[in-house]
This record gives C-alpha cells, structure tokens and sequence, in this order.
C-alpha cells in the first residue's frame, strides 16, 4: 500500500455510489474518509481492511461495515440489519441503534452501539466483542461461539439460545433464557473483563465504578447440548 | 449352511432386512441413526431415460475425429473475472473436517488437472485446497465457520448454501470423533463436541434479503467473482426463480441423492426431491425469466457416469457437480481395505460411516494414522482419470446425437423408459410421442 494523505477524503453518496466507495476504501489513497448523504443505503463500506478512519454521516441500510478489517468505523446514525457482519478485526462504533444480527458472526473487533440493538445481536458470535449501551431484542447470541456481549440495559427473550463459549454480561433484566443458557458466576477475572469492555467502549466512569459493576449478570452455556445424545 | 432363501424362507418386502436392523438399533440405543452417503432407495434417476442418438432424421458427428467442445463459463453476466471450466463436472462443497486435508488435496489435483473447479464446505478454506485447486468455489454457509473475507476475496467464486439435498430444512453435523484441535479452532469450537451447524443464515431471511446479501458479497469483493447460490431440490421453480431474481449468476441444485458426511438417516431418505424431478421446474424457471444458459444451472446428486452427464446436461442443466462419485474415484470403499471395513461392521461397497471418522481409505477422517493411508497426488490422478472418462463418455453421446458441444444436447435427444419419468421430465414415454398430464392418452 502506498503512502496515505491526512487529509480526510469527503464523498458524498448522492453524487458517488456505493460501488464507487468500496472501491475508493479498498485500495485507500486517505487515512481517514467522511461519508456523507448515506440515506439508507446498502453495503456502504463493506470489506475494509486497512487502518483507516471512515465516519458515516447519516443512516445506513443493511450490512454497513460487513467483514470489516483492522479499520475505525462510526456511523452517526442508525443501522440496518447485518452492521458488522462477520467483523475480523478494529471497531465499529454506531451512534444511534442498530437493527437486528449486528456483528452477526463476528471473529473479532468490537462493535459499539450508543442506542439500542434489535433482535439476533451477536447471532454465532465467533470471537468478536459487542458493546451496546441500551437494550438488545429477542435471540442474542443465538449459538454464540465465542467473545463476548456487554448490554448496559435489557436482554430480550431467548438469551443465549444453544450458545457455546461466549460470554454475556447483562445489567438489566433478561426477558428468558435460551435453551442451555444460564446465570454463571461473576468472578474476579469476569469483572476484568467486563471493565476493559466498558473502557473500550468509551464508558470509563462506568469502567471504574465498582457500584455499576456489581450491577451486572454474567450468562454462559451449561453445556448440555455438547453431545448428541445428552439432552436432546 | 444352506442360506435362508435356499431353505425356502421368505424375507418381508416391508419388514426387510436393513428394516428389522433399524428397529433392533432404535429399540437398543434410543439415538436416531446418523450416516453419511446420501439417499440409497431406488427413486426414479437418469436410468429411466434413454439417448435416441442418430439415424436418418438427425446426422451425428464423428466418434473420435470432430470437435464437441465441453467448456463452460460462470458469471460473464456480472463477474469482471467469470469462471471458465474445461468441461461441465465440478466437485461439490465438501467440508475439511467432513474430509482429511489429503482428500481435499486430491480433490484439488484430480478437478486441476482436467481444468475444473472445487468447492470449500463447512469450516472454511485450507491452505492445501487453495493451494492445489486452480479454481475453487468458496461456500458461504448459515455456521459461517472459518468465514474470512481475505479466503473471500482468494476464491474463483463464492457460492451462498441455503441447503443441501441430503437434508434440505437441516444443517451441517460433525460428531466430536472428528473435532480435531485443527477443526475446532477453524470452527472456533471445543475440540471433541458434538457440532450442529445453523439451518438458517445468521443475518438473512428471505429473498429479498438474499439480494442484499448478494450485493454485499460483490462489493466486498468488488465485483469479481461469479455468485453461486446452492439449493436442495424440493420446490426447484420458486427457489430458482427467486435465486435469480436476488442476483445469482449460477443455481446449484442438488438432488435427493446428494451426499453427506453426516445426516439422519430419516432425513437423508424422506426429505427433498430426486435430481430428475429437480432439473425440469429449474429449466422452467430460467427459461420463463428469459436467462436459461446465462445463469447458470449445476445439477448435482447421483451423478456417476458420463450419460448422467450427458442426461442432466439435455435437460437444460449446464454443468453437473459430483461429490460421492469424487470419494469413490479417490478410494472411498475400495476392495483392498475389505478387511478393516469388516472390522468396523461394514463392508467394502457399503461403507456410509463417514460421521464416524474410522474411514480405512483415509478420506472422511481427521485420524492422522488414516489420513496418511490417502496419497493425495496418486488418488488426484484417479479422480482426474475418472473426470476424463466422464467426459469422454458425454462427448460420446453428444457426437451420436450431432452435437458439435454437450451443452447443445436438448430434450428432444432424450425418451423416457417409464411413466414415472416421462411425467417428471415432460419427455415422452419411448416409443410413444405420450407425455403424461400433457397431451392425451397413450
């Protein structure tokens, strides 16, 4: 890759397309883009893999930041289904709420939602981590795999449904269960972890604010469903 | 001893042998059986239709002298760089860990060197299958398992798994035997578990989803790669008239017959549709939306010879993908390991144990010991010699029929042999100008 610019590349979506785009943040020429006029649209910045900076002005439809790579994404606005799909690695950080299977998939990284998150966040989480500031719908962490899901608010009904290793950490109620989810310990090692989230997250006060900390459940697999003839 | 039949007993025709034991094996364990394979009942196949070839009427090509070419292009519609195949046989999605890395090496020296392609499974894309796969179709799955963009942007093609014909409406299983420590940290799971897949894709959940999803795999990719979306064969009209209207450059469709590394045996032998009911409805579709030969179709379940070939091909497929035909081809239940079969309860041309991960030929394990049996570079030269012989034979066919490529063989090439596949295909029972349900009595 060539030497980037500093200078921040404005590309307005009523003027370019979405096409346009991806192929400007595929093979990069700026360390930092402004995307402007995004109304909705699909696909917008999907498949980066650079260190670079891209700050969406407005709403975006589905799949924003689908298998992002190493860079820095903020979507001031709200996201359609599918933000951060399949993520492997750097951050996402949505500024309003997120529609449903945000971070679906994700290998890696870390998502960030300000508002709330619709229904499946996290759905086969495979390693990556999620933050999100208010509440999430029905079906998180659906088979989750791996990472691990900070909510600052409410877990919808069916949390954890069949999930494996991932680790979720509620502060609010949770609707119901899944099958083989459960309420697990909150060990030393588990409010470590819950504090760098947070930290990550931009929610430093919180992060040391063992009052706030206390205040959490973390939800695991029972690991019954391991084998096919144990439980089903 | 003088054998039961010998001895004047009757076996049942309902209560048969294979029944009884099923029964013997519930009532004993509690635990539906799960088998690889694919669906071993007789269901009306390519064996029901005959060639007409050449005679006054139609003037046929010479045997081994004139030109039938059998290339085949995917995705000049919307690809910038489509995938051209030197013939019309590809190796369906099988999975490392459903398979050793010497199968899939094998199967990437064997499709090589006849200039056709591969295909990932579950669990993602190994160095060895790109390595020595020229052209390789990446799956993305509902686990999305070792899904990575970088293998995503490595791959000829990408292709989107809503199902598979051995178990449509299911999904993927690998029993803990063969959770290695490399299949698991590919699968991202606890080594030695009991893996189900997803059924149903993470973050899609329609058609009109599934065009987005397609939109999103080309502009990741930056409209590279061919779009395949692969279907079990059980409501073939809409499912392809939907996968082409959410953007697909090829309809994979696969029959009942298709294999699997593991399935429930009910599953594998009650759900989905034979590849030969399948092909037609497809056809129907692709020619009703005005694409029939731009997208395109790969038909697959039950290939095994190159008149199957040559059969799916005249009915409006435009390439065929085999997966068990492969195994075999590389050594899948080859007489020389008869002994060991027996060891483990089966039997040299019935093994269907893949789940188990005791494979003798070294194929559908992660044993290393086993593995290592498969000389990767000596069962691809099988595999190529069998895909040669399979075109061969399509070639054989195509040139007694006129045709100057296979893909120009057409329906009326062919007649069927019974009722039952004259009314599946629209061909006419042979003999007759009959087709059942279409025009009149007999």
């Amino acid at each position: 890759m060539e030497a980037l610019t500093d200078t921040t590349v404005e590309i307005d979506l009523s003027q370019s397309t979405v096409r346009e785009l991806n192929a400007e943040l595929h093979a990069p020429t700026s360390k930092s883009y402004r995307v402007s006029n995004s109304r909705g649209l699909h696909s917008v910045a999907v498949g980066i893999k650079d260190e670079i900076d891209v700050e969406i002005d407005g709403d975006v439809g589905y799949y924003c930041a689908g298998m992002h790579q190493k860079g820095n994404l903020t979507i001031a606005g709200m996201a359609g289904p599918g933000v951060a799909e399949n993520m492997m690695s750097g951050r996402v950080h949505i500024k309003g709420h997120a529609s449903q299977s945000a971070a679906a998939t994700a290998h890696g990284g870390l998502l960030v939602v300000d508002g709330n998150a619709s229904t499946r966040c996290g759905i086969s989480l495979k390693g990556g981590d999620i933050v999100v500031k208010g509440n999430i719908g029905a079906l998180s962490a659906f088979m989750a795999q791996a990472g691990r899901i900070v909510v600052c608010g409410d877990a919808g009904e069916a949390l954890g449904d069949s999930i494996f290793e991932a680790r979720l950490y509620v502060r609010g109620s949770v609707a119901s269960l899944g099958t083989d989810c459960i309420a697990k310990e909150m060990r030393d090692e588990h409010r470590e972890e819950l504090a760098q989230l947070l930290k990550d997250a931009g929610m430093e006060d919180e992060a040391n604010d063992s009052k706030y900390l206390d205040s959490f459940t973390r939800y695991g697999s029972a690991r019954t469903l391991y084998h096919f003839n144990s439980g089903e | 001893m003088r054998s039961p039949e010998d001895r004047g007993l009757r076996e049942s025709a309902i209560f048969d042998k294979a029944s009884i034991a099923a029964i013997q094996h519930a009532a004993e364990t509690g635990i539906y059986d799960i088998r690889g394979w694919g669906a071993k009942r007789a269901v009306p196949h390519f064996d029901d239709l005959l060639f007409l070839g050449s005679a006054i009427s139609r003037y046929p090509m010479e045997g081994y002298r004139e030109r039938c070419d059998t290339d085949v292009t995917m995705g000049a519609e919307n690809a910038s760089k489509p995938m051209e195949l030197d013939i019309p046989i590809t190796i369906a999605g099988m999975s490392f860990g459903a398979l050793s890395a010497q199968a899939k090496e094998a199967l990437g020296r064997g499709a090589s060197a006849m200039g056709t392609s591969t295909t990932t499974g579950d669990g993602g894309m190994t160095d060895e299958e790109r390595t020595h796969s020229d052209k390789l179709v990446y799956q993305l799955l509902p686990s999305r398992y070792g899904m990575n963009p970088d293998h995503l942007r490595q791959a000829d093609a990408i292709e989107v798994v809503v199902s598979q014909g051995a178990k449509p409406g299911g999904s993927g299983m690998l029993l803990g035997q063969k959770i290695s420590e490399r299949v698991a940290a590919m699968r991202t799971l606890p080594e030695g578990i009991d893996q189900r897949s997803a059924c149903r894709h993470p973050d899609w959940t329609g058609p009109d989803d599934l065009t987005l999803k397609i939109q999103e795999l080309r502009e990741i990719t930056d409209w590279e790669k061919p779009i395949h979306v692969k279907v079990a064969a059980t409501r073939p009209y809409y499912d392809t008239k939907l996968a082409v209207a959410a953007g697909a450059d090829v309809v994979v469709l696969d029959g009942m017959q298709g294999g699997t590394a593991a399935t429930q045996e009910v599953f594998i032998e009650h759900v989905g549709i034979p590849t030969l009911a399948a092909i037609g409805p497809a056809v129907r579709a692709l020619t009703e939306m005005g694409v029939h030969r731009k997208v395109k179709l790969i038909v697959s379940g039950g290939i095994r010879t190159g008149a199957d070939v040559a059969k799916a091909l005249a009915l409006g497929a435009d390439s065929v993908a085999i997966g068990t035909a492969a195994l075999i081809a590389l050594g899948d239940n080859d007489p020389r390991w008869a002994e060991e079969y027996e060891k483990i309860g089966s039997a040299a041309g019935y093994y269907d144990d893949f789940q188990a991960g005791q494979d003798p030929a070294g194929i559908t394990t992660q044993d290393p010991k086993l593995a290592a049996r498969l000389d990767p570079v000596a069962a691809g030269k099988r595999l190529a010699n069998y895909l040669q012989v399979l075109t061969l034979e399509a070639q054989t066919i195509a040139r007694a029929c006129g045709k100057s490529h296979v893909t120009h063989l057409e329906p009326e090439d062919l007649v069927a042999l019974t009722i039952e596949s004259a009314a599946m295909t629209g061909l006419p029972l042979a003999g007759t100008e009959w087709v059942p349900g279409r025009n009149g009595d007999l």
